[in-house]
């Protein structure tokens, strides 16, 4: 009985008993996680690696509205039937500017880590409207609401200016030209396309869902997917460096 | 002594929290009227609705009081049972409403057609409404209220608090509410079983400290001089989640007049956070919290001694402190470095023995009542429900090895899991603890009917078999399929294969959800007979049902 | 707590307290049980050593065996592609016509094809290549590039309207919107569009007006017979193999509005080996010249 007897303490006294508890789960999400911001190795070196453009931005926050990430996975891990299927192994690097991360745990869709390119924007809008239209075994959701809704920019210069808090590398420059990037990415024929194009280095400036009008929900989302795992260059990036 | 508390005073409690809720309600009015976004207008709105309410409420309570309940009656504690009702009726109000929602979202699986074309009826909205209802309405709820039960009758005093609990039970019910809307109206931060937008988190902040210090203040005044060992768990329940909500969360809003914000964390980091999080949420409130109903109620039901106090100390001990590192074996394989997951991967399997000894003192405390198992089918749901404890985390560590991940993450195999989780041991431990409370606490001798509750023990069986033999099957089928490769050396089925062949196992799957949700009913219509006529004429007493007091 | 309180069924001693009618069994631990959490935690810092596992100041146990999932995942598919053999170089070298010729190297090209086409083509053109609206049929022997090999090959490679610069380029043009055309205008001509590949034609209207239309406008692109012309991706118009459909609806639509479906380049998302599998899949699909 008597070592047993020493856990009175804890027993007897709820205040012992509550730092108790406390100390014992603060370890190890300390060990776990604290070595996750300073050590090195966790983020690899790349480049080409860029803040969403505003538009791109906007379909991302859709993509999270609307839980894409409960069925579509973001992350190919280094096993050789997803790199075979999906392409190269998802770096940490890839998502260093997602706030929050959508890596996902389920893929009831196929992973659309490297789905930017893959598919032509008529595509997506056929299929987004209506995934069965175009792939009859598909069990997705229609999104067609997606096109009739214009996206408020109003507030974009915020959205830029608080990722910025949380660590988004946004300068003033494009947090003063949100809104009109947002308009630029959707108007190849604009005068600001090059200026864009220098702010937001390989991103594509396309009528994405093919109405004229204002941006719509439906060329922030396809924006978004467009640009997937489209920024870093496999051709250059250094393997052997980043093995952890 | 008491008597000159009791005279009527207004006391501190009522008067603070009459000007906090009505400045509260202000600042929602205010909000509501200039809010950015119509979805924060609504949740302002309702906030603005619920604190007139409760400033109103206050009052009037205090007009019609005579005195503040006493603390004792006749040198008997005089518990405290109101928010233990309450809880209980939601409880099964919001169990409905979450399978209901399941067995929706199952359907649109096999049958896209039911997402309807809508966006608030759309897969991806309608499962964090599923995931939230069940685990946090139902489950919360039921902790709540067998909390509130038993940290008074095992510390024998009144509940700590006159209004608190009630802050506690209405607030955070009204969590919910904001939080399920919510997801409909498509406000989300995506991070899977924290999903709830910054406005939610706060109030929820505001819920649960104010449920720790109900709790703790309880076990303080408690007459009896050890702390009873369900009430380790809850507390351990209640402070970790507080813990791990607030790391989990931070986040700056774009406006504090919307409802979006950008979380803190960001890539791997934010990952990390994320399942940290998610991981201890199962651990620590869909283990620990039903652990500690587990520890009350079956000795109780059973009429045993608890197996064994030593394993009840090593393995508490033990349970919290693993859990918390297992989280990386979330994130197998992924961007997260291979060192973290190795003491994910390690740490989960040290965890196996320590959940175990959890299985062991509820089924050991059985030794001398088996019998029982066969004429009370509550005890029986309950002593299931252990069992699949035991089942799932076997199956739980089993899936961390990370070769066994490297096939079952992604896949179904993932779903049958948690449903083996989720229905068999928390489901079904929630319903054995409900059969108990309920006629408990409103005072009737037994259960309306014990016939019906044999019935819904072998419906909700089956349902669960059916669900979780298809999410297997299913599950399996998927991670050979997508890893298949020709004799030649290529992938042998492209990804819409896979979605093909899930399709029949997304029927079963349906059909074992749907049973299980007429399982539920019949408990729903049960308990609320008992309360309306108590016990049937035909039921002969075969277990003394009624609590001592 | 002093006189000790045994259990009658057990035999074993009670810990003497009582909450609500609860007691507790003063039970030593189970054998197995401790011996099992004890070998478990054994095992872990066994892996340990192995494997990385602890974070230090600067980095981390590299572990004894260098493991990297990363390094794992190289060499796992340098063994594939050794399962695979010198036949995929072979198929990546070989002239794209001998790959046909040579049993082996189509039936391997036959094999790497039919998952490839899974999960990067039929989306568009569908699970057995019978294509969509806007997106070909690749089972018959129409073709809007054309359907030799090397045409396949070019159209796969570099796509059509697919942004890369060596895609094909030139598209259907808007007849209505720039005005060329009036509505009516629009309607005869489609109707005489119709009238090429024998379907009905709408009442009163002149076909013979149609033809002067479609003389003046589209001969340029579709050929003076309307066989249409694979430099340009213009399609037959008299062979009722329709891409975006026969009604008069859709022809109306496709005069005014014009079309350019875009085939995606995949010379940078597959490697060349794959993309010449592809190109001979497609072509041994049924409608290859
Ligand atoms: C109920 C699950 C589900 C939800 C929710 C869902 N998808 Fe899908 N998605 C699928 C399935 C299944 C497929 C594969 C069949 C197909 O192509 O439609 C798919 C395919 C896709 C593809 C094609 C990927 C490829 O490489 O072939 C894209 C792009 C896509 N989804 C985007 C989205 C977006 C964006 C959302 C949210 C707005 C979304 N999905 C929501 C199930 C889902
Ligand atoms: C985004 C949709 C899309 C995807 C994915 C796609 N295609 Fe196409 N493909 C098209 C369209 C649209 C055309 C017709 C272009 C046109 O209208 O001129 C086409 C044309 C073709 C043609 C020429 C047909 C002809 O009649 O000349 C071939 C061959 C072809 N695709 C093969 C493939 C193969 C092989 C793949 C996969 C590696 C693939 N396609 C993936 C959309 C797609
Ligand atoms: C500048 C070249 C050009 C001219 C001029 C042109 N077309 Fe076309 N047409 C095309 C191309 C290229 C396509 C295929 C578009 C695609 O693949 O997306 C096409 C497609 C079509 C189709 C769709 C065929 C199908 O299978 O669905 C019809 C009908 C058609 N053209 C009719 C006409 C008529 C009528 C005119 C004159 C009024 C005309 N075209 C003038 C290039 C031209
Ligand atoms: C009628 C009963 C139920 C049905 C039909 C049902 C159905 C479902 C479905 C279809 C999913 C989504 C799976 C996917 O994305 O492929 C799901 C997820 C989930 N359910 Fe249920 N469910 C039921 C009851 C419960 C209960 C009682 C709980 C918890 C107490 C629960 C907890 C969860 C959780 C945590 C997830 C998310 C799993 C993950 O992300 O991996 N469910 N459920
Ligand atoms: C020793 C105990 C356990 C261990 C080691 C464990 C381990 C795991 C593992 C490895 C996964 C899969 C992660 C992935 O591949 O994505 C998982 C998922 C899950 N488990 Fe457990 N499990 C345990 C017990 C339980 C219990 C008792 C429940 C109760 C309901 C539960 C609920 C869940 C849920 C909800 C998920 C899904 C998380 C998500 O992806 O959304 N687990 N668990
Ligand atoms: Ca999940
Ligand atoms: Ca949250
Ligand atoms: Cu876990």
């Amino acid at each position: 009985m008597s070592i047993w007897n020493r856990h009175k303490i804890f027993e007897t006294n709820s205040l012992v008993l509550i730092v108790g508890i406390l100390l014992v789960v603060a370890i190890g999400g300390l060990v776990e996680i604290t070595p996750l911001f300073y050590l090195k190795s966790t983020i690899e070196v790349v480049d080409g690696v860029r803040p969403y453009t505003p538009l791109e931005l906007t379909g991302r926050n859709i993509y999270v509205r609307e839980g894409c990430y409960l069925c579509h996975s973001q992350m190919i891990r280094p096993l050789r039937d997803e790199v075979e299927r999906y392409g190269h192994y998802s770096l940490a690097a890839e998502s260093m500017y997602d706030h929050p991360f959508q890596w996902g745990s389920k893929r009831t869709g196929p992973d659309l880590a490297r789905v930017g390119g893959k598919y032509s924007d008529d595509w997506h809008v056929t299929h987004l409207k209506n995934p069965r239209s175009i792939v009859p075994q598909s069990v997705m959701p229609g999104y067609s609401f997606l096109a009739r809704t214009e996206v408020d920019a109003s507030r974009l210069p915020d959205h830029l200016r608080t990722s910025r808090i949380v660590g988004v590398p946004y300068t003033d420059d494009e947090i003063a030209n949100a809104v009109a990037d947002l308009k630029t990415q959707t108007d190849p024929d604009s005068a600001d396309v090059a200026a864009f194009t220098k702010r937001y280095p390989k991103a594509v400036v396309r009528n994405f869902d093919g109405q004229p009008g204002n941006p719509t929900e439906l060329d922030a989302l396809i924006a978004y997917l467009q640009m997937l795992g489209t920024l870093v260059d496999f051709k250059l990036y250094n393997e052997k460096a980043n093995l952890r | 002594m008491n008597q000159a508390l009791n005279s009527k005073r207004i006391t501190l409690g009522e008067g603070g929290l009459t000007v906090v809720f009505a400045l509260t309600a202000l600042l929602c009015v205010y909000a509501a009227i200039n809010a950015l976004d119509s979805a924060f207008a609504f949740h302002t709105a309702l906030g603005a609705a619920v604190s007139f309410w409760a400033v109103f409420a206050i009052i009037t309570r205090y007009r019609g009081r005579s005195a503040l309940p006493p603390q004792e009656i006749d040198g008997r504690p005089n518990y405290n049972f109101g928010p233990v009702k309450f809880c209980s009726f939601m409880a099964m109000f919001w169990g409905i409403a979450g399978f209901t929602v399941g067995l929706l979202i199952a359907s649109q699986l096999a049958f896209p057609a039911l997402n309807f074309d809508l966006q608030w009826t759309s897969f991806g909205r309608l499962r964090p409404l599923h995931t939230s209802a069940v685990v946090f309405a139902f489950g919360g709820n039921v902790l709540l209220a067998t909390s509130f039960y038993v940290v008074q009758k095992t510390s024998r005093a009144r509940l700590a608090g006159d209004l608190a609990p009630w802050v506690v039970a209405i607030g955070y019910n009204f969590f919910i509410l904001i939080a399920g809307t919510g997801y409909l109206l498509g406000v989300t931060q995506s991070k899977e079983y924290a999903e709830p937008e910054w406005y939610s988190d706060l109030l929820l902040t505001v819920v649960w400290v104010t449920y720790l210090l109900v709790f703790l203040a309880t076990l303080m005044k408690r007459k009896e001089p050890h702390i009873f060992v369900a009430n380790w768990f809850y507390l351990a329940f209640i402070i970790t989640i507080a813990v791990l909500h607030l790391g989990n969360n931070p986040a700056v809003p774009v406006s504090f007049l919307g409802s979006k914000s950008y979380i803190a964390w960001g890539g791997v980091q934010d990952a990390m956070f994320q399942w940290w999080y998610g991981h201890n949420a199962v651990g620590f409130f869909l283990t620990a919290g039903f652990l500690a109903i587990m520890y009350y109620f079956i000795p109780k039901r059973a009429e045993r001694p608890i197996y064994s106090y030593r394993l009840s100390i090593i393995h508490f001990w033990a349970l919290i402190f693993l859990y918390i590192w297992a989280g990386p074996h979330h994130l197998h394989y992924t961007a997260l470095p291979d060192w973290t997951q190795t003491l994910g991967m390690t740490f989960s399997i040290m965890l196996w023995m320590p959940s175990w000894g959890g299985m062991i003192n509820g089924l050991m405390t059985l030794s001398g009542a088996w019998d029982k198992l066969r004429t009370d089918p509550v005890l029986r749901m309950m002593v299931v429900s252990v069992a699949f404890y035991g089942m799932s985390t076997f199956e739980g560590p089993m899936m961390s090895i990370k070769v066994v991940n490297s096939l079952s993450h992604y896949t179904d195999w993932t779903i049958g899991h948690v449903h083996s989780g989720a229905l068999g041991w928390v489901g079904f431990v929630s319903f054995g603890a409900l059969y108990c409370l309920v006629p408990w606490v409103w005072n009737r001798k037994q259960l309306y009917s014990l016939r019906l509750v044999n019935w819904h023990f072998w419906i909700a069986t089956l349902g669960i078999v059916l669900y979780i033999s298809a999410m297997w099957v299913s599950g399996i089928l998927q991670g050979l399929m997508w890893r298949a490769y020709t004799s030649l050396g290529f992938l042998e089925y492209s990804f819409i294969e896979t979605v093909e062949a899930m399709h029949p196992f997304y029927i079963i799957r349906a059909a074992g959800g749907g049973l299980f949700l007429i399982g539920s009913l019949i408990m729903a219509y049960n308990l609320w007979m008992t309360v309306r006529v108590g016990e049937t004429s035909e039921a002969q007493p075969r277990v003394a049902l009624q609590a001592a007091e | 707590m002093a006189d000790i309180d045994i259990d009658k069924h057990t035999g074993t001693a009670t810990t003497g307290h009582e909450w609500d009618g609860i007691k507790e069994l003063n039970t030593p631990l189970p054998r197995w049980w401790i011996l099992t959490f004890y070998a478990c935690i054994i095992w872990a810092v066994g892996y340990w050593f192995v494997y990385p596992s602890w974070p230090l100041a600067q980095s981390y146990l590299p572990g004894l065996m260098g493991y990297s999932s990363r390094a794992n995942v190289a060499v796992e598919l340098s063994k594939l592609e050794a399962i695979r053999g010198d036949k995929m170089v072979a198929l990546a070298t070989a002239p794209l016509a001998d790959i046909e010729k040579d049993p082996a190297l189509l039936a391997l090209a036959r094999a790497k094809g039919k998952v490839v086409f899974g999960d990067n083509c039929a989306a568009c053109h569908g699970s057995g290549a019978t294509g969509a609206k806007g997106f070909p049929n690749l089972n018959d022997d129409d073709w809007l590039w054309g359907g030799t090999l090397d045409q396949i090959m070019q159209t796969i490679q570099f796509g059509a309207r697919s942004g890369n610069d060596k895609g094909h380029e030139g598209q259907m043009l808007a007849f209505g919107q720039s005005g060329t055309l009036t509505k009516d205008q629009i309607v005869t001509v489609a109707n005489y569009v119709r009238s090429l590949s024998g379907l009905s034609t709408r009442q009163g209207v002149d076909l013979a007006a149609g033809k002067t239309i479609f003389t003046e406008n589209c001969t340029v692109c579709h050929g003076d017979n309307a066989k249409g012309n694979q430099e340009l991706g213009a399609p037959n118009l008299t062979d009722k193999i329709w891409l975006y459909g026969s009604d008069e609806a859709t022809i109306i639509e496709t005069v005014t509005n014009g079309r350019a479906g875009v085939m995606p380049a995949w010379t940078d998302r597959l490697d060349l080996a794959t993309i010449k599998a592809m190109a001979v899949y497609v072509h041994s699909l049924g409608g290859g010249k």
